[in-house]
């Protein structure tokens, strides 16, 4: 099966992702990262169950919910900060500095 | 056991109702005085009346051990037992009947002499208080019992001290009697740790029981015991070094001293000695303190007495006096006689008390009606007052030939008895014919002092002032009836123990018999031949005759100038009027180190560097110094948490995979 191309796809979704989310600045892109690095589990997750049985598959569908989920807050924080600051740029954001 | 003997509880428990129900009428209306009046003093006449048949009982029974009467168990803690119980014997009876009594006429007293106070509800159920705690303290079957009434009678005393508590100087004398009490307090603490830890009980049955087995004669457990005891003692009874509080306790209403401070509560050393005669019997080296501090203290209060001003001080130094005399007799081991002027002494210093007050009360109304602010204690103002009140002049004549020791009249009975057994002692031990004679010497004083008082007191012209001298009026007969019943106790208290010479001879003695004999088979046979006791009996009226006789030729009263016209004292007058300069010397030995240290020692180190600095702000420091380093993490920079995170995440998959 197509399971080894399968889980180097995965990977390098998931670096891209761990990438995005350290390099960028901008808080929607670094979202989007997050939402990436999901997506690369997922799709391991689902080649995975081919060998392993269906619970992978199951999973998959519990992270879509969560990931649904966490959008919607994540992005209900992004309009907040947005009106607040006129700017998504998380290097303007450190209102928790220590 | 008699049935009267069963109704002890009700002699300890009407005072208690007395106190609650003054207590309560002094919160919500204290101008009930008529109320107060009739709670007050008829709570201390039925507790009276139950005594007499309690004691009764006693007599016709005539028990050879005491009733213990055990109420409910009171502190149950491993080997530890404690009932809350009283012991009736015959030493309680003899306490008993002087407590009640003389407390019943000192109500009687205190109705005219506290009339007029607004505080005369407060002052009443004071003193019911008192009585109850002082009946605690005498019928305890057991330490911690009597160490309840012990503790009680020292916070009345406290409360009736600082009684006129708006003048400064009135409160520090009852924080003064409160701290030194402390200090013989602790003495007795230990003892009674001692003794549980030796005994393994503190009743007092069991302990006298067990003590001739447990404790070798002389041994240095016993000693320790009972110098702890004694310590106990001389706080309570004002003894050296712990005497300087009863002085200034004289701040206190003129009833209380002489209720707390002359009669009862100080005799309260000289009953525990006398009820724990069995083990100061044991502790030969204690007993001999015991009457080498009362013969020290007798001497030392009566040179001090010779030079007051204040008729109360003189009382006061007289009081301290007559108790080393007390201690001098239990000391020896003549535990009954040290009762004896015990009891005598209650009534004649508890007259001599009283009478003052009716002076002083004179004379405050006189000063009070002429609006003149003067000394109403100082004898300066004072003088001639015989022909404004001859029935007090009378009555404290009559008190004074009794502590001054003149034949056939109490004192002279009691104090002989005393002296007598001191000089017997003498024959085994030199030393005890010391303490013989600083008891004569101490007589020769006494006798000295109070002719003193009384010659300016009573006699010689009246210095109170022109305009007064209409206003000096006797007392109504609410305080002089009172005085009548003590002059009567003051002279014929005496055949309570006359000498093995006359006829009827030694009653509390054979009284006191049961008590007594668990000590008996430790000391020396106190008898003493009838050619001695004549010459000790002849040598004591010489002694007061001389004793009187000079005051009376010596002293010019005549000559007294008014307190503020008076010339300054100087040399030896000088240092007996400020008292040896004791307290000067307390002052500088004790007071201020202990001042000195808790300013520059326990406060400016202790408190401030100590406790506030390192303590208290250095944690703080500590704290605000690790919130810092901790805040240097919080950045607010997503950027560095997602970095910090993602280098977590792997440290944490390295450390897993491997």
């Amino acid at each position: 099966m197509l399971l080894g191309p399968s889980l180097g796809v995965s990977a390098i979704l998931f670096s891209l992702g761990v990438a995005g989310v350290l390099l960028r600045r901008n808080a929607i892109v670094i979202f989007m990262c997050i939402e990436l690095m999901l997506n690369a589990v997922n799709l391991s997750f689902v080649a995975l169950a081919q060998q392993l049985g269906r619970e992978g598959q199951v999973i998959v569908f519990f992270v879509m919910a969560v990931a649904a989920a966490e959008a919607a807050v994540g992005l209900a924080i992004m309009i907040a900060i947005y009106r607040h600051k006129s700017s998504v740029n998380v290097k303007e954001i450190n209102l928790l500095r220590g | 056991m008699p049935a009267s003997v069963g109704w002890v509880w009700l002699v300890v428990l009407l005072p208690l109702a007395g106190f609650v129900a003054n207590g309560a009428l002094s919160l919500l209306r204290p101008e009930a005085k008529r109320a107060v009046s009739a709670i007050g003093v008829g709570v201390l006449v039925l507790s009276f009346l139950i005594a007499v048949g309690v004691v009764g009982g006693v007599a016709t029974a005539a028990p050879h051990s005491p009733y213990v009467l055990t109420y409910w168990q009171w502190m149950p803690a491993g080997g530890l037992e404690i009932d809350l119980a009283f012991q009736v014997d015959q030493l309680s009876a003899v306490m008993l009947m002087v407590v009640t009594g003389v407390s019943m006429v000192i109500h009687i007293f205190s109705v005219g002499y506290m009339g007029d106070d607004p505080g005369y509800a407060r002052y009443f159920a004071y003193l019911n208080l008192f009585v109850f705690f002082m009946l605690v303290l005498v019928l305890g079957a057991n330490f911690p019992v009597m160490f309840v009434g012990w503790e009680g009678v020292g916070l009345c005393s406290y409360l009736l001290i600082g009684f006129w508590f708006e003048n400064n100087a009135f409160a520090d004398a009852g924080k003064k009697a409160f701290i030194m009490n402390r200090i013989g307090d602790f003495g007795f603490l230990i003892a009674m740790f001692m003794i549980f830890h030796a005994v393994g009980s503190l009743s007092f049955v069991e302990v006298f029981e067990a003590a001739p087995g447990t404790f070798e004669v002389g041994g240095t457990t016993i000693t320790l015991i009972t110098l702890a005891l004694f310590l106990g003692c001389a706080g309570k009874s004002a003894q050296i070094p712990l005497y300087t509080w009863l002085p200034d306790a004289m701040a206190g209403p003129t009833p209380v001293s002489a209720l707390i401070h002359a009669a009862t509560m100080v005799t309260a050393g000289v009953y525990l000695v006398a009820r724990t005669n069995v083990l100061f019997a044991i502790a030969p080296v204690s007993s001999f303190v015991v009457a080498a501090v009362g013969a020290a203290t007798a001497l030392f209060a009566a040179t001090i007495a010779l030079k007051q001003w204040d008729i109360k001080k003189v009382l006061a130094y007289s009081t301290v006096s007559q108790l080393g005399y007390m201690f001098m007799g239990v000391g020896v081991g003549a535990y009954a006689a040290g009762m004896f002027h015990l009891t005598t002494h209650a009534f004649f210093k508890a007259l001599l008390f009283l009478g003052s007050g009716s002076v002083i009360h004179a004379l405050h109304h006189a000063y009070h009606a002429t609006h003149r602010h003067e000394d109403a204690q100082d004898m300066r103002n004072m003088g001639g007052l015989r022909r404004a009140m001859p029935w007090t002049t009378g009555f404290m004549w009559v008190a004074t030939l009794a502590i001054a020791g003149v034949p056939l009249f109490s004192g002279f009975f009691s104090k002989d008895e005393i002296l007598a057994m001191t000089f017997v002692r003498g024959h085994d031990a030199g030393a005890f014919y010391v303490l013989w004679m600083v008891g004569v010497v101490a007589a020769l004083l006494t006798a000295f002092y109070m002719t003193r008082m009384m010659l300016y007191t009573f006699h010689g012209p009246n210095r109170t002032g022109e305009q007064e001298r209409g206003h000096l009026r006797e007392a109504p007969w609410v305080m002089t009836g009172p005085l009548l019943v003590l002059a009567v106790g003051s002279v014929f208290a005496g055949l309570l123990n006359l000498p093995a010479i006359l006829p009827g001879s030694g009653w509390l003695h054979h009284w006191l018999e049961p008590v007594t004999e668990g000590s008996a088979a430790y000391l020396p046979d106190l008898h003493l031949g009838s050619d001695t006791e004549w010459m000790l009996l002849g040598l004591a009226t010489v002694v007061a005759a001389a004793g009187i006789l000079g005051a009376w030729n010596f002293l010019k009263p005549a000559q007294l100038k008014p307190a503020r016209e008076a010339p300054v004292e100087t040399g030896i007058q000088r240092v007996l009027l400020r008292k040896w300069y004791v307290d000067e010397i307390y002052d500088w030995l004790v007071v201020r180190p202990v001042m000195w240290m808790s300013d520059r020692a326990f406060w400016k180190v202790m408190d401030v560097k100590v406790i506030d600095g390192a303590f208290v702000n250095g944690s703080a420091t500590v704290a605000r110094a690790l919130g810092w380093v901790g805040s240097r993490f919080q950045t607010g920079s997503v950027g560095v948490y997602l970095f910090l995170f993602v280098m977590g995440v792997l440290i944490l998959m390295r450390a897993v995979i491997r």
